[in-house]
């Protein structure tokens, strides 16, 4: 959590047509805050809440909007503890300024995490400055005061609407404690609202960065290196040129040479072609008449300042990978020693006295993203300034590399966040922006850079390429008695050391491998977790087989140990929750029911981003074909801010995870994507999808818990257990639908 | 080059462009019409959906010199208040996360909804099975439309 001082963190003032504005300095932390000494200055912020004499209440989002529903969710935490009439609510995008507004970021599941707090601190002060105002007007002690839906009421009959207060609040100080309120007395947290911006999106209205546009703007794409482990040689654009609507064509390189890399400056391809013209159609006509010779690239060296690491240098294998190639070579090096992250007992002596070792190997592709809205960006960047807008998961993160991209000051930098057409981690990488500006600075003119669908699905930043090999010793009594988990992956792996079963099982090892690539990844809705859930979820299944045990009850037994007895001290899931999680699921489902005894049922549960999640899988063959009819699912994320939408969310992650791990997989041949576009990508369609997802959450008064990613892991699980009840086989390669399964 | 008359949302608009220039580029680099979205440029996510003469028709593989004189509808033209019952549907449900392919789903969904107005579960399937929706709110249209087709 972060701590911050109260006084430099709420600032009150009037607005100019009357009324409140509560403004906040929360982060930059107290540096920030404490720079802002005068109420000239405060008077600038923009602040979360205005009210106005009219009774409207405007709320400003802090975070990007990527489908996660924010624009809603964190405003009605705002309105909950300001006793608003949510009718009255009027919910906006807030411009991007990190000292004002705090991170605004959004990814790893964490924007309500991080808002929950300081939010209701913000909605509870405002309240009490109404308060106050009515109180001071009506002469009657606060403490007689109450609030309800936008009113102020006094015992003696005096009402008043929050407007008609707002402008005497605006000149009552900052109270320095605020109460907040029990969750049972939530009426618009837990209560679901509709998307604030619903009517925006059914009608059309422009909110995407590919919507963006300005007058005179051009339009431009780039030519990338047609696979990794290739750079531009040369290029001839002459004819190019010469084709309607066409401005320029040039090439630039996106970092020069040297540039130390923050942690999500991802250099896939440093040297790419622009073009750029009036219309998209012209561009991309015009792209195609490029004459362009790509040369290999050799190992080159970058500097890259890792998110919370510190300054490395990498070096970036040359040479043209093949999926078939890199396959053979993780096979290679899972038979060399790898990395020990996490040693409990004494596993070898576990595994030498088993009467029994299972151990089975899981494969995983690359993934592209594949967002709706293909990555886009707008930049007018002038000699002293700059404007930039679209579709960022964390402008804040990009910020520091634009301002050396350009060598402008990042204060002469203006952010815009558009509402984003899916992110799933890929628009935390926003070399598009860097692109965009680069560009925008050379022409001097507006532009707004474009990737085709192809050039989206070729460019890399994917899930990474992962493998994992699972043991467990059994002892003569098939009490498990030893596990050991070796994770791999191109080129990071995606073994999380200290997550469940660690901490259950007395002897326990686990270790890692990474082969390095010119291939780019990153995050992808709990990149490694998806993997794993997937892996460890299905080995669970064998383990529990082979114990003789229900997966169920083999899952509860590990965890009522770890709950009672951890092994270990860096356990990173809270075994209680958990447990609530699968137990809840078995209730719902009726797991183990005789009603349910003909259904061909998968199970899996998974922690991540400090949540927990399960769900079980009706799986029936339709056409020939393994078709997942039903889905239950239980989820624990503390409090839930709108049940709706967070229904939504779980609803679509189940058919995401049901997607990912049927269809999901960008290979590879002589460095070059083999998939480029939805006709040999596929995706989730609409028949496909269960008929039901029966979603439901632990309740509880926890603080709120991470959403976004964490009913996606589990899915890959139960999918994969439940094809073993429907087929008879154990699917170990994803994806299902391409694995040949041994019997 | 070649100037067009365009009947779109019920007016008439002139267009110059190339004859093999998509549609969807008209209506979204010439005519400002950003509701008809990019998502594949090759007919196979249906972020695009237009009606062409009331049928559902991509419009990113829909040259501009095979329009003729037929009208066209975009998101934008559904409606002139989003009051639609495909579009009201879609609120009463909550359907979109993103949003960025719910502009395509609903031109389907209503056309769907023009010529079978008692849709079953699979004909809904197949009808809308051009449309992809990376966020996974199938279930959610599959009820709007059912919704819908109740007005």
């Amino acid at each position: 959590m972060e701590k911050y001082n109260r006084r430099s963190f709420l600032k009150s003032s009037t607005l100019a047509s009357g009324g409140l504005l509560l403004s906040f300095g929360w982060l930059a932390k107290a540096q920030a805050a404490e720079k802002v000494e005068t109420l000239d200055q405060w008077n600038q912020l923009t602040g979360y809440i205005q009210i106005t004499p009219d009774g409207m209440i405007k709320i400003l989002c802090p975070n990007p909007e990527f489908g996660q529903n924010v624009m809603t969710s964190l405003p009605m935490i705002v309105a909950e503890e300001l006793d608003a009439d949510w009718k009255n609510v009027v919910v906006e995008m807030s411009t991007h300024d990190n000292v004002k507004y705090g991170p605004q970021f959004t990814g790893g599941s964490n924007s309500v995490r991080m808002y929950w707090k300081p939010l209701r601190t913000a909605g509870a002060a405002a309240r009490q400055m109404l308060s106050e105002a009515a109180a001071q007007t009506w002469g009657v002690p606060v403490g007689e005061i109450t609030t309800k839906a936008g009113v102020l009421s006094h015992s003696s009959g005096k009402t008043a609407k929050y407007g008609e207060m707002a402008t005497k609040a605006a000149t009552i100080a900052v109270p320095k404690d605020v109460k907040l309120k029990a969750p049972k007395d939530f009426s618009i947290v837990s209560h679901s609202k509709k998307n604030a911006e619903g009517l925006k999106v059914v009608t059309g209205k422009p909110l995407f960065g590919m919507d963006y546009r300005v007058d005179g703007m051009l339009i431009a794409m780039i030519q990338h290196p047609p696979a990794f482990g290739m750079k531009l040689k040369s290029f001839d654009a002459t004819a190019a040129k010469k084709m309607p609507g066409i401005k320029d064509i040039f090439s630039f390189k996106l970092y020069d040479d040297g540039f130390v890399q923050e942690g999500f400056d991802t250099r896939t391809f440093n040297e790419m072609i622009a073009v750029v013209g009036k219309t998209t159609w012209e561009v991309m006509n015009a792209r195609k008449n490029l004459k362009v010779i790509w040369e290999p690239i050799t190992d080159t060296k970058e500097i890259i300042n890792v998110f919370r690491g510190g300054k490395t240098e990498v070096t970036v294998p040359g040479g043209l990978e093949s999926t078939e190639t890199q396959l053979a070579k993780m096979k290679e090096m899972a038979k060399l020693p790898a990395k020990e992250l996490r040693k409990d007992g004494d596993p070898e002596a576990a595994f030498k006295n088993a009467a029994t070792i299972i151990e089975r190997t899981y494969n995983a592709p690359f993934l592209a993203h594949n967002c709706m809205e293909p990555m886009n960006f707008f930049a007018h960047v002038q000699d002293d300034k700059a404007l930039i807008a679209g579709p960022l998961q964390a402008p804040g993160w990009m910020e520091p590399t634009l301002a050396k991209v350009l060598n402008l000051p990042a204060d002469k930098i203006e952010i815009q966040m558009t509402r984003m057409g899916g992110g799933f981690g890929r628009r935390a990488y926003a070399q598009y922006a860097h692109e965009a500006a680069r560009i925008s600075q050379k022409l001097k003119a507006p532009i707004k850079l474009i990737y085709s669908r192809e050039d989206d699905m070729t460019y890399g930043i994917y899930r990474p390429m992962y493998t994992a090999t699972y043991r467990a010793a059994l002892d003569a009594n098939k009490n498990l008695i030893g596990f050991h988990v070796t994770g791999g992956g191109i080129p990071e792996n995606p073994v999380h050391a200290n997550r469940f079963p660690a901490g259950a099982v007395d002897n326990y090892l686990a270790e890692s491998w990474e082969i390095p690539s010119n291939i780019t990844i990153g995050a992808f809705r709990a990149p490694r977790s998806n993997f794993n859930a997937a892996a460890e979820q299905s080995f669970l299944d064998e383990v529990a087989e082979a114990m003789g045990k229900d997966a169920i009850e083999l899952r509860l037994d590990l965890l009522k140990r770890a709950k009672e007895n951890p092994v270990g001290k860096n356990n990173e899931y809270d075994a209680g929750r958990y447990i609530g999680v699968l137990e809840l699921l078995k209730e719902k489902s009726g797991w183990g029911k005789p009603e349910n005894a003909g259904k061909k049922r998968g199970v899996a549960a998974y922690f991540c981003h400090a949540s927990y999640a399960g769900h079980v899988v009706d799986m029936v063959m339709r056409d020939g074909q393994p078709y997942v009819e039903t889905v239950t699912s239980a989820v624990d994320c503390g409090v839930i801010i709108n049940p709706d939408a967070a229904r939504n969310m779980v609803e679509g992650a189940v058919v995401d995870g049901i997607g990912q791990s049927f269809y999901g997989a960008l290979t590879h041949k002589d460095g070059a994507a083999e998939q480029s576009n939805f006709h040999n990508y596929r995706m989730i369609r609409h028949g496909e999808a269960p008929k039901k997802i029966d979603v439901h959450f632990v309740q509880n008064e926890i603080d709120p818990t991470g959403l976004g990613e964490p009913p996606f892991p589990p899915v890959f699980g139960a999918v994969a257990n439940a094809l073993f009840k429907t087929t008879g086989k154990r699917y170990y390669n994803q994806p299902f639908t391409t694995e040949q399964p041994k019997s | 080059m070649a100037t067009y008359n365009l009947k779109i949302n019920g007016k008439t608009r002139q267009v110059n462009a190339d004859p093999s220039t998509p549609v969807l580029w008209v209506l979204r680099d010439h005519l400002d019409l950003q509701g008809t979205k990019y998502g594949c440029g090759m007919a196979q996510c249906g972020a695009c959906t237009v009606h062409l003469d009331g049928s559902p028709v991509r419009s990113c593989s829909l040259l501009i010199s095979a329009v003729g004189k037929a009208p066209i509808t975009t998101i934008e033209g559904l409606s002139e208040k989003g009051d639609h019952p495909v579009q009201k549907a879609w609120l009463e449900h909550d359907v979109a996360q993103c949003g960025y392919c719910q502009s395509g789903q609903i031109m389907s969904a209503a056309a769907l909804l023009k010529t079978n107005t008692k849709p079953t579960d699979a004909d809904i399937d197949a009808y809308m099975s051009g449309n992809i929706c990376r966020c996974g709110t199938y279930l959610r249209i599959k009820e709007a439309i059912k919704s819908a087709a109740q007005q």
